[in-house]
């Protein structure tokens, strides 16, 4: 891994300053152009048409949204470990073969484990 | 004449934003036609000839709209959001091929890139679900975060099918390896699985559960409006765009398959007019698929989205990689073999859920 390695991933950082200074570039422009005139009633959270309840409108939503996002994070952290391992399959042959099915069977047991517990049911 | 690296990727990535601002442009006619003759409609028709000034006239307007951030919003999130999601989808055409000299930098890690970036969006989304200080909106930022991650691991293990068949991650070796048999014809569950998968992820109907109008009245983007909104739907675009250009690449053969010139045959400019060639129609072809599936397809429930994810998904990409891998190791046989049993164990299970 030489020096020059890095350099080759420099448009990348050139990419977020271009893109964010495209998006910062359209708002300035809308912020120029567009009328401001503020009344009491723009301000206000849209409900369909009734008056929002005074204070904050975050409501309550359901766990299972937070079970899904750990379910989520095991199989991505499995993803990353299995990029590296896809790319020298073909180098390594039967041992990194058979080493990546167990993994994947301990992992799919897991999943198979949270579908027999019904974390992947909606209604319940 | 040669420039500097860097200033080099600084005009190549200008002229990219440029292109990608058109396209974005192009394809919302494209859809709006598509839709509108769908449905035995016209479409717009007034403003220029068959309508096609509207696009830019729809932009014009929404320069000059009031930009309105509510009073309880969370203000930083609410005004970051826009950028958190325009800017990684903006930085995904840092590295997709337009055609092999065609592109910013082709990097080595190209598709992990590509896999990496591709998700980062759900973050914005999220803050703009919760920033907006609204119930729809943050209803749709959880349905947005929820759909997202769940379809981004059978879209890895997708992609992950193609980078163990190539052994590369780099995209311009992934397309000169397809000049004989495109990964279509090798890897037809992983196509179906990437296309299903990329239609979610681009939150795209049947799909379109974030943002669905009659339930949550267009999720995160309620309470935004003006130059704010349109960035989220210059986003969306664009990384239907983006995501079309990927599959044209990793699955379609890219700007080379059914045929690439030989060396010698035509010269420089002719020769990359053929790629761009082949890249436009591959990439337009799949745009308007996912147009024509709008227009077909009525919206799905959330329970039904994620049922499908977890439970078919998952495993059927799963099983992808495994074949693909065991084809990989031991020899191509199983490849075939291993195609013709997954279809004869999907007509299996359908049979016996029609009974």
């Amino acid at each position: 891994m030489s020096n020059t390695y890095l350099f080759d991933y420099s448009p990348v950082f050139l990419g977020v300053l271009l893109g964010a200074g495209l998006v910062g570039s359209l708002l300035l422009l809308a912020r120029l152009l567009a009328p401001r005139r503020r009344e009491a009633l723009k301000g206000a959270t849209y409900e369909c048409g009734i008056l929002p309840v005074a204070g904050h409108n975050w409501m309550q939503f359901h766990v299972r949204y937070y079970l899904f996002a750990i379910l989520f994070l095991i199989f991505e952290v499995e993803t990353v470990f299995m990029f590296p391992w896809a790319v020298i399959l073909q180098t390594l042959g039967n041992t990194a073969f058979i080493e990546m099915m167990l993994f994947l069977a301990i992992l799919t047991f897991g999943l198979a484990y949270a579908w027999k517990k019904g974390v992947l049911e909606w209604e319940r | 004449m040669t420039l500097p690296a860097d200033i080099d990727a600084l005009v190549r990535l200008f002229v990219v934003a440029n292109v990608v601002l058109l396209v974005v442009l192009v394809l919302i006619y494209i859809e709006r036609k598509v839709l509108a003759h769908i449905q035995q409609r016209l479409g717009p028709m007034r403003t220029g000839f068959h309508g096609i000034l509207q696009t830019p006239a729809d932009a014009i307007k929404l320069l000059i709209k009031e930009d309105l951030t509510p009073q309880s919003a969370d203000r930083w999130v609410f005004q970051l959001a826009p950028f958190l999601v325009f800017v990684p989808i903006f930085m995904m055409f840092v590295t997709i091929p337009f055609t092999g000299e065609l592109v910013v930098r082709n990097l080595d890690l190209g598709i992990f890139y590509l896999v990496a970036f591709s998700s980062l969006h759900v973050v914005g989304l999220l803050m703009a679900g919760w920033g907006s200080d609204n119930k729809y909106a943050l209803l749709g930022g959880v349905r947005a975060a929820a759909q997202l991650i769940s379809f981004e691991l059978p879209l890895a293990f997708a992609i992950l099918g193609v980078v163990v068949w190539s052994g590369s991650l780099n995209l311009k070796e992934i397309v000169e390896l397809q000049t004989g048999i495109p990964f279509l014809l090798l890897q037809p569950l992983g196509v179906l699985i990437f296309l299903v998968a990329s239609l979610a992820e681009l939150s795209r109907t049947p799909f379109d559960i974030p943002t669905a109008e009659s339930e949550v009245i267009g999720g995160p983007l309620v309470e935004y409006s003006g130059m704010r909104w349109s960035i989220f739907m210059l986003a969306e675009y664009a990384s239907l765009f983006a995501t079309a250009a990927i599959a044209a690449a990793i699955y379609l053969g890219g700007w080379e398959w059914p045929f690439a010139p030989r060396a010698g045959e035509l010269d420089g400019w002719a020769a990359r007019l053929a790629g761009v060639t082949w890249f436009v129609i591959k990439t337009l072809g799949l745009i308007i698929l996912v147009f024509w599936l709008r227009g077909t397809l009525p919206r799905l429930r959330i329970d039904q989205l994620m049922g499908f994810a977890w439970k078919m998904l998952i495993p059927f990409s799963f099983i992808n990689l495994i074949i693909t891998a065991a084809a990989v190791v031991y020899g191509g046989v199983i490849l075939l073999a291993g195609w013709l049993a997954t279809g004869g164990f999907a007509y299996a299970v359908y049979i016996r859920s029609r009974r």
